[in-house]
């Protein structure tokens, strides 16, 4: 699979996630994203590189509807997650979020206990019957974010007292509590140090099990470690998709290799 | 070969050579400085002058003059047909008590040894308030038992007689004053010094009424202060929840559009509109129009509510904003809604200063006078202390600041220390108040 040539990379229906056709993204009159398409597999870490402002973010948070918080974006284009239309009128953004989490790129708990940053996707979204179910959730998302043994004796103590690598684990595990099929993550590690960073990566690597995930990052060393398809973004064209060993050693498009190389970014 | 166009280095020259320009910088910030401190030590001496100020007029209103008699409170005078029904102890008005008054007055003042040039008891009635007879009617009224009986009565003293004991009222004063001789002023030493004139802490000053042109040392604060306290009422009930879910829709659900922005330039705009435009809106809209009644608490509050609206807006607008971004983020991305984002994250964080504005805005209704002196909640409002819920919101009430601002019109200088006094209560209120935003703040606030 890794050695498939880029050019095939119309993968075959089952496995595809997303599936985006012609998206634009506008700013008011700034037009951020034009004419993107690209489809994302399920169970694969997809990187997302490319310069500031180049759009990666933007197209990112299209992907949940992050964006609708924002008056003047306006998004065209057709994007489908497993065949279904996420800008239909009757799709309601919340129930998206909760399919499609996402972990931002500074840690933002909840000034609340670990217990209750966790619990809260959960609990509103009424995932849990009883109090006990409700632990047994917590618990296992704490562990899926690779967090558990450093706070399960202190789940009481408020989550902005944990370091800054500790905090977006528990973002990360927050995301994973509320039973998404897609993770979206935006330069998760950016804040964090080269400990922190390596365990969020080995973390993400682990989440690839049972999610898609989707990765933005400054870092084309980050890229290259944790993800197996990689999207080169320039000036709001997504300019090159696909295995992310073949971008990195064999870039088809000259920006991509002069941005991987250094010479532009 | 090139280094000789380049300028000498800067560091070239020693560090211990301090040149002109950095010479001139060091001296603007000295300067700077100076006004700096001219300036707080300029604020300080006002802020000390005033409080020593209202200390040292308004502390004499905390002090009062009693006369001790023991008066014999005589049965044939109080209770004619002796069954002690309180009906018929009634129907004695304060003129029957005179008689008591002036003979206990007189065997007091020959039982002291005091020598007077006052002739009559009569004359020397004019030392008592003349609330001392309804002081007694009031005792006997709530004790009937007690007729018969003499009992030790502490009788306000009247003004002048307070004001001389106090240094206000001069001998040379009183030459031209009707109500007072100088006669009086020495019997007033005698008894004095004999201990059956004394000085006293004043608690009706604090817990009464106000009391009419020539009575003020009968006058109180203390029915005006549950004015005051049933406008807070008011404006607390009205102006927070509905500012408060203003600001939230503005800050957080509104489209932001030429609408929202007129919306918010005018709610800055009100907050800047001179108090006494809300008083006459207050008079046209809930008297004229509605009807509500003249002078009631719940006038007040809903005028002073329309004032004090603005200022939890923009306030509790501001806190809101100050929330980070990514709180709201972190909500959205697990899939709370909106609302959910707002009420389980934003708002929580937001208290404190919601909280904080909320109290300044109700510390600056709390002294404004302007307003309530067109609803008619200034004057002599001679009402006794509400008997209830009800009674507090609509009957005839003053408030604080318009009860102090009454009595420095007032021509008696006796009044005018107890505006004095009355301020220093109002000021203890406002500094309570911000001492309790302050603690909120504290206690709510949460660091990151």
């Amino acid at each position: 699979m890794y050695d498939a040539p880029t050019l095939e990379r119309d993968v075959t229906e089952a496995k595809t996630k997303f599936s985006a056709r012609n998206v634009q993204v506008w700013y008011g009159d700034t037009h951020a994203i034009k004419d993107v398409n690209v489809e994302i597999e399920d169970n694969t870490v997809t990187a997302f590189i490319g310069p500031s402002g180049c759009g990666k973010s933007t197209f990112l948070r299209c992907l949940n509807r992050m964006n609708d918080t924002i008056d003047v974006c306006r998004v065209e284009g057709d994007i489908r997650l497993d065949g279904e239309d996420i800008y239909d009128k009757k799709v309601d953004p919340v129930q998206l979020r909760a399919k499609v989490g996402m972990v931002f790129q500074k840690p933002n708990p909840f000034p609340k206990s670990i217990y209750d940053n966790i619990a809260y996707g959960p609990r509103i979204h009424g995932l849990a019957r009883s109090k006990a179910e409700l632990d047994e959730i917590v618990e296992n998302a704490l562990r899926r974010g690779a967090i558990w043994d450093e706070v399960k004796d202190r789940l009481d103590a408020p989550g902005t007292g944990l370091s800054g690598g500790q905090q977006q684990r528990l973002c990360i595990a927050r995301a994973v509590a509320t039973q998404p099929e897609v993770l979206l993550m935006d330069e998760p590690c950016s804040a964090l140090d080269p400990i922190a960073t390596a365990q969020v990566e080995e973390l993400i690597d682990e989440l690839r099990a049972n999610f898609s995930v989707i990765i933005v990052t400054h870092s084309m060393q980050q890229a290259a470690r944790v993800s197996q398809k990689t999207a080169f973004f320039h000036l709001g064209e997504l300019v090159e998709f696909g295995e992310t060993g073949h971008i990195f050693t064999n870039p088809e498009d000259e920006r991509t290799e002069s941005y991987i190389t250094g010479r532009i970014g | 070969m090139t280094d000789a166009s380049l300028p000498e280095p800067r560091h070239a020259r020693s560090l211990k050579d301090v040149d002109a320009r950095t010479n001139r910088r060091n001296r603007a910030e000295a300067r700077f400085r100076a006004y700096g401190i001219a300036a707080v030590s300029i604020g300080l001496v006002f802020l000390v002058v005033l409080l020593g100020a209202i200390l040292i007029n308004g502390v004499g209103a905390f002090q009062q003059t009693f006369v001790n008699v023991p008066v014999y409170l005589d049965p044939a005078k109080l209770d004619k047909n002796g069954e002690r029904n309180i009906e018929d102890i009634k129907k004695v008005s304060t003129f029957g008590y005179n008689p008591l008054v002036e003979n206990a007055l007189l065997e007091t003042v020959q039982a002291s040894g005091a020598d007077t040039e006052l002739d009559s008891a009569a004359e020397m009635k004019k030392l008592l308030s003349a609330s001392a007879a309804a002081q007694i009617r009031d005792t006997v009224i709530a004790n009937p038992e007690l007729i018969g009986q003499t009992v030790e009565f502490r009788l306000l003293a009247a003004s002048r007689v307070d004001g001389y004991l106090k240094g206000r009222v001069k001998r040379e004063d009183v030459t031209r004053d009707k109500n007072i001789d100088v006669a009086h002023l020495d019997l007033t030493d005698k008894l004095h010094d004999a201990g059956v004139i004394t000085k006293g802490f004043n608690l009706a000053f604090i817990t009464g009424a106000d009391a009419s042109e020539s009575r003020p040392e009968q006058a109180g604060l203390g029915v005006s202060m549950l004015g005051s306290f049933f406008m807070m009422l008011v404006v607390l009930g009205l102006s927070l929840p509905i500012g408060v879910a203003a600001s939230i829709y503005l800050e957080e659900f509104a489209p932001q559009n030429r609408f929202t922005d007129l919306i918010e330039v005018n709610i800055s705009n009100l907050a800047a509109v001179p108090s006494i435009v809300f008083g006459i809106l207050g008079l046209a809209a809930f008297i004229q129009f509605a009807h509500l009644p003249q002078s009631a608490p719940l006038v007040g509050g809903l005028t002073l509510t329309l004032m004090t609206l603005p200022t939890i807006v923009i306030s509790t607008r501001a806190s809101l904003k100050s929330v980070p971004p990514s709180i709201r983020d972190a909500a959205l991305g697990v899939g709370a809604s909106k609302m959910q984002a707002v009420f389980h994250h934003v708002l929580p964080m937001a208290m404190p200063g919601i909280l904080t504005g909320t109290i300044i805005g109700l510390a600056q209704a709390l002294g404004e006078t302007a307003p309530l002196l067109l609803i008619g909640m200034v004057g002599y409002i001679a009402t006794n202390a509400p008997d209830g819920l009800a009674s507090g919101f609509l009957d005839p009430n003053s408030a604080m600041p318009a009860q102090i601002f009454e009595w420095a019109k007032r021509a008696d200088p006796a009044y005018y220390e107890r505006a004095w006094g009355g301020i220093i209560i109002l000021l203890v209120f406002l500094m309570t108040m911000n001492i309790i935003a302050i603690i909120l703040r504290r206690r709510f606030e949460r660091r990151w």
